[in-house]
């Protein structure tokens, strides 16, 4: 999706705000607001894709305007709804009124750290063969879906070398959609800076992980 | 329709008494967010679907446990063992994980070695990806709108706002995190630290230098430091 949140390249944002001495958290509510967030994460009732692709659909402005943790918020509110893990009324009310859903895997403190230092690797084993090699030339596709993709919008159409070869990787573009993990090989490919963006960087080089559907092959 | 835009499910009151919505809750430090999360939060335990032991246990993780210093005794044992380093370019989810650090937004890593040639930055243009297993939570700049949008276009540019000023001769590579590949820098080591011990190498090592927003300090500067908190 061509939403707020697919930044690279936008300007007027302004000054990056550096802090001195940043504290973890800004707020008291924003180490409970990532805790069930990670909590609700590991329930296993959606995938990290599909989060994403929530938290990338707030209202524009919204998005634009709330704190890094609150935009996590507002995801899982509606993530638990779209779920059918809590009714709208419950939220209101701030209280449970119908029966909780079966099969919701409760994160319990003494799987905390296994279950974080597991994570969720992405690497999935393949049949398939990569088609491109190190080194090869390569163009990213011109497209524009309505729906989750990780193909951000400045670097498509833009031609670039196959910097490594990562294996297959689950597909967000289809897991974001609950259509499977559709495992696809993922590149990391290098752009040269103005190939990009022309004479206005002062980047040499951009490099950006790429999924093989977002990649064809350009003619010798 | 009325220029109050409240819901109508949440004003069914009878008479226009003073009912507002958007009050600054005089007398209270409390935000909405704050009590939206507060809610939610009880709402979730109620529900029987969160353990509020376990939301105790992820804060302690990153409160305590996982920052920052893991990735300086990563970057530190690279300087201090060749040996190490090699594996570390090669193969980083190994050799990170050889330290003990593995997981959730670190599964896949890989290391990027700067040179006097060649900087490496590291940026999320599409959330706010970054590698928590050696770094511990990002940063709110890290995840805000300017470093976002910026680091790919004129990361030279970014890098003076946090104080660095590269050798025009250097060229800059940015790392945009889009799929499940976590990057973490590998600065330069700063000169005249030979002989030094991995931990002693260790307080050169800043943050920010791993995300390539900085340097690591010199000598000369950890001295300065020193002598600025004594």
């Amino acid at each position: 999706m061509n939403g707020v949140h697919d930044m690279g390249g936008m300007q007027g944002y302004g000054a990056v705000i550096v802090e001195e001495n940043e504290p973890l958290f800004h707020h008291a509510w924003e180490p409970r607001a990532l805790a069930i967030v990670l909590a609700m994460g590991a329930a296993g009732k959606w995938n990290i894709d599909w989060s994403r692709s929530v938290r990338e659909s707030l209202p524009p402005a919204m998005y634009l305007s709330v704190d890094y943790y609150q935009i996590w918020f507002e995801a899982l509110e509606r993530l638990l709804l779209h779920a059918g893990l809590v009714a709208p009324e419950e939220i209101h009310l701030a209280q449970a009124i119908v029966p909780p859903v079966a099969g919701v895997r409760k994160l319990l403190k003494e799987d905390v750290s296994a279950t974080l230092s597991k994570g969720g690797p992405t690497q999935r084993d393949t049949d398939t063969q990569a088609q491109f090699v190190m080194g090869q030339t390569v163009r990213t596709r011109k497209m524009n879906p309505t729906t989750h993709t990780r193909l951000p919008h400045y670097c498509r159409d833009k031609i670039g070398v196959i910097q490594a070869v990562h294996g297959a990787h689950v597909y967000p573009d289809t897991n974001a959609l609950r259509q499977g993990e559709q495992p696809q090989w993922l590149y990391t490919v290098s752009f040269d800076a103005h190939e990009i963006w022309g004479p206005d960087t002062t980047a040499s080089t951009v490099c950006v992980d790429c999924w093989e559907p977002y990649l064809e092959k350009v003619d010798a | 329709m009325s220029s109050k835009s409240h819901n109508a499910d949440s004003h069914s009151h009878p008479h226009d008494h003073h009912h507002d919505h958007d009050h600054d809750h005089a007398g209270s430090e409390l935000t909405d967010i704050d009590l939206r999360v507060r809610a939610l939060e009880s709402l979730l335990i109620d529900k029987g679907y969160v353990d509020p032991a376990a939301l105790d246990a992820l804060i302690d993780t990153y409160e305590t446990k996982v920052g920052p210093r893991n990735g300086v005794r990563v970057v530190a044992k690279a300087w201090h063992d060749p040996v190490y380093k090699k594996w570390l370019l090669e193969d980083a989810t190994a050799a990170i994980a050889s330290l003990g650090y593995t997981g959730r937004q670190g599964e896949h890593m890989v290391v990027v070695e700067n040179t006097p040639e060649t900087h490496n930055m590291v940026v999320c243009t599409l959330c706010s990806c970054y590698p928590w297993p050696v770094l511990g939570l990002p940063p709110a700049w890290y995840k805000s709108a300017p470093y976002r949008s910026r680091t790919v276009i004129d990361p030279r540019g970014v890098l003076k706002e946090f104080g660095v000023e590269l050798s025009p001769d250097t060229k800059i590579t940015v790392w945009d995190s889009t799929a499940e590949i976590r990057y973490l820098v590998l600065p330069m080591r700063p000169a005249d630290t030979d002989g030094w011990s991995e931990e002693e190498l260790g307080a050169l090592i800043t943050r920010n230098s791993m995300i390539g927003c900085d340097l690591a300090r010199t000598p000369g500067q950890f001295d300065a430091l020193k002598e600025d908190l004594s």
